[in-house]
């Protein structure tokens, strides 16, 4: 199967801290990847070089064939990657429903229309409204993100990048910081995603349960380095991740 | 920076309302009575002023204020919706008067050289608009000010040296078409005892091109397009996440804005029959749409008129009311020297200070909150 996205020899460089280092790895459609590693380990460095936030020192993200290691961040986008923030990322003064409604607007490329009001676009305001609603943030539509739980700003987070329909879903630790009645949420839609459409997925995600339940393949990285790649169960149980990487994390959970 | 500092909305702004007000503010209703109000009263007074107030003084004072409020909007667009801080609106400005003015002056007094001179001048503002947007919008905020503020020096040092084009200090002084011209009568006998001259046609001139600028503004802030520069205000970095180029958004954002400080400047021009550095280049004019588009409220655009309206007839009348109150002040020890007119610009500032205090979120700010 061609991959949806592939990096290959993916590298960046700070001076002389290397912190992705020639990272090659195809990701194909309808499967669930994550990736794990410890703090520092380069994954949402990784993450910020396949969706442009950063620019790679070496290296090329292709999506879809196509070579898009030299286009801006919302050129990326508009072929097809979608990224959820690590650190919750919204307009903090506009309600739920406009934030939402935005992705939808930049999805259906109705930002360049200047002479017709905005609330004349039904269409993308109940297609913003039914995506809050799959997030169960519906009744929270007129609340600006400032003034909603922390737990309800990832809830919306996780709406932003549904809206944008991406072929690619980029999670970077969805349920960072949520508390746990409000985990499972966040976890069905994830795993939902996965079941609805052949979208590719991306989950960097330190919990080791939700790896397990939710993951098809398991990459590990480590100073920047790919050193696994494989099945869950696989990964896992090899000696090496669990000494290094996942031991501290899985007698944790 | 912000319009609202409510984090629920107090209406549900997705409803359409039917009507053609609706419509033609663009769904944007006032959303408070008081606003409305006032808003209704400038709008009435300004139609009416030549036939309200008898003299040249009130005439000019309505007309300077129409150009503001165009001019002070436009300014709104960049700093109130899109978050830009430019200095560089007064040189569109210019651009507009000093088009009007040389082309008037040059190809002689007809309506054609008043289109030649306008879309050059149209023209000219949109070349560098894109050119200062696509150069300096990538840099930190700061520095895309500076870039705006050098600029702006240059184009005014420019339009001081070019004096055999531009009548450098002095200006230039022209003839507007005959139609436009004091001696002009549109009807023969007055209109509830005002002459319909020439002057009279110049007015609604201005009036109505800036009232239709205003609404085509306030529908652009209110479209798809508007929705995309107050989320790149919000959140740059998350706005080109989602896929909107926000380089390309906010060079269109300066353009529209140039485009209509622009035609702003034409009317002044038109208005004043003359345009030089002072009226419609310098500096302060631009301190001045800073002060306005501020005391108004910032991202609102009726902010713009409420703003221009009361700044105009304050820098046009408060030197006069200070006169009055200095003379039947007069024998008592330092209050007639507190207000001598002299004075005027200080009480203006501290008048600015105490409202900008006041009112964090301008005078719309202010009325909006007091509704809920």
């Amino acid at each position: 199967m061609t991959p949806a996205l592939e990096t290959r020899g993916l590298t960046i460089r700070f001076g002389g801290h290397v912190a992705v280092n020639d990272v090659s790895c195809r990701f194909t459609p309808g499967t669930l990847t994550a990736i794990v590693g410890p703090n520092g380990a380069g994954k949402t460095t990784y993450f910020n070089l396949i969706s442009g936030q950063l620019r790679a020192t070496s290296g090329q993200v292709i999506v879809g064939g196509e070579d898009i290691t030299g286009l801006a961040p919302s050129a990326r986008t508009r072929r097809g990657l979608g990224r959820a923030f690590q650190l919750t990322n919204l307009f903090p003064q506009l309600t739920a429903l406009e934030n939402v409604r935005l992705a939808v607007q930049s999805r259906a490329d109705a930002g360049w229309s200047l002479f017709r009001v905005w609330n004349t676009r039904r269409d993308l305001i109940e297609k913003a409204e039914a995506v809050l609603e799959r997030v169960r943030l519906a009744d929270k539509r007129h609340i600006a993100p400032k003034a909603l739980s922390h737990g309800d700003q990832r809830k919306l987070e996780v709406a932003l990048l549904i809206a944008m329909e991406p072929k690619i879903f980029m999670f970077d630790e969805p349920t960072a910081g949520m508390s746990v009645d409000e985990v499972p949420t966040v976890l069905e839609l994830i795993h939902d995603i996965k079941q609805r459409s052949d979208a590719t997925v991306l989950l960097v995600e330190h919990k080791m349960d939700v790896v397990r339940s939710l993951s098809d393949r398991i990459i590990v990285l480590h100073n920047g380095a790919l050193v696994a790649d494989g099945e869950p169960a696989e990964v896992i149980a090899s000696p090496v991740v669990q000494e290094a990487y996942l031991g501290v994390e899985v007698s944790r959970d | 920076m912000s319009s609202s500092s409510t984090l629920t909305l107090p209406f549900d702004e997705t409803r359409r309302r039917g009507g053609a007000l609706s419509e033609l503010l663009s769904s944007d209703m006032p959303r408070s009575r008081a606003l409305s109000l006032i808003l209704l009263a400038i709008l009435v007074v300004l139609a009416a002023t030549p036939f309200l107030f008898p003299g040249s003084q009130p005439i000019g004072t309505a007309a300077k204020i129409c150009v503001f409020i165009v001019l002070v909007a436009s300014y709104d667009l960049l700093l109130g919706y899109s978050g830009i801080v430019s200095f560089a609106h007064t040189m569109f400005f210019g651009i507009g008067g000093y088009g009007i003015a040389i082309a008037l002056e040059r190809l002689g007094p007809t309506w054609s050289s008043v289109a030649v001179g306008l879309l050059a001048a149209l023209a000219l503002s949109a070349v560098l608009a894109v050119a200062i947007g696509l150069l300096s919008l990538r840099v930190r905020a700061i520095f895309f000010s500076m870039i705006t503020l050098a600029v702006a020096s240059a184009a005014a040092v420019l339009a001081s040296q070019l004096s055999n084009i531009t009548g450098g200090e002095d200006g230039l002084s022209f003839q507007l078409p005959p139609a436009l011209r004091p001696a002009f009568r549109l009807l023969s006998e007055p209109l509830f005892g005002t002459a319909v001259n020439g002057r009279l046609v110049a007015y609604y001139l201005v009036f109505f091109v800036a009232l239709l600028v205003f609404l085509m503004l306030l529908r652009i802030v209110n479209s798809p397009f508007g929705r995309v520069l107050q989320a790149i205000r919000e959140n740059e970095f998350r706005a080109e996440a989602l896929g909107y180029r926000v380089v390309a958004y906010r060079t269109a954002a300066s353009v529209i804005s140039a485009l209509a400080a622009t035609v702003a400047g034409a009317l002044m021009a038109l208005w004043l029959r003359y345009n030089g550095p002072d009226t419609t280049l310098s500096f302060s004019i631009m301190i001045d749409i800073l002060l306005m588009v501020v005391i108004g409220g910032m991202g609102t655009m009726y902010g713009a008129v409420i703003g221009a309206a009361l700044f105009v007839l304050a820098q046009s009348y408060l030197q006069v009311l200070m006169e009055a109150g200095s003379t039947a002040l007069a024998g008592v020890p330092l209050l007639p020297n507190l207000i001598h007119p002299d004075r005027w610009l200080l009480w203006l500032g501290a008048l600015f200070v105490i409202s900008v205090y006041a009112f964090p979120g301008g005078i719309v700010g202010r009325l909006r909150q007091a509704r809920q």
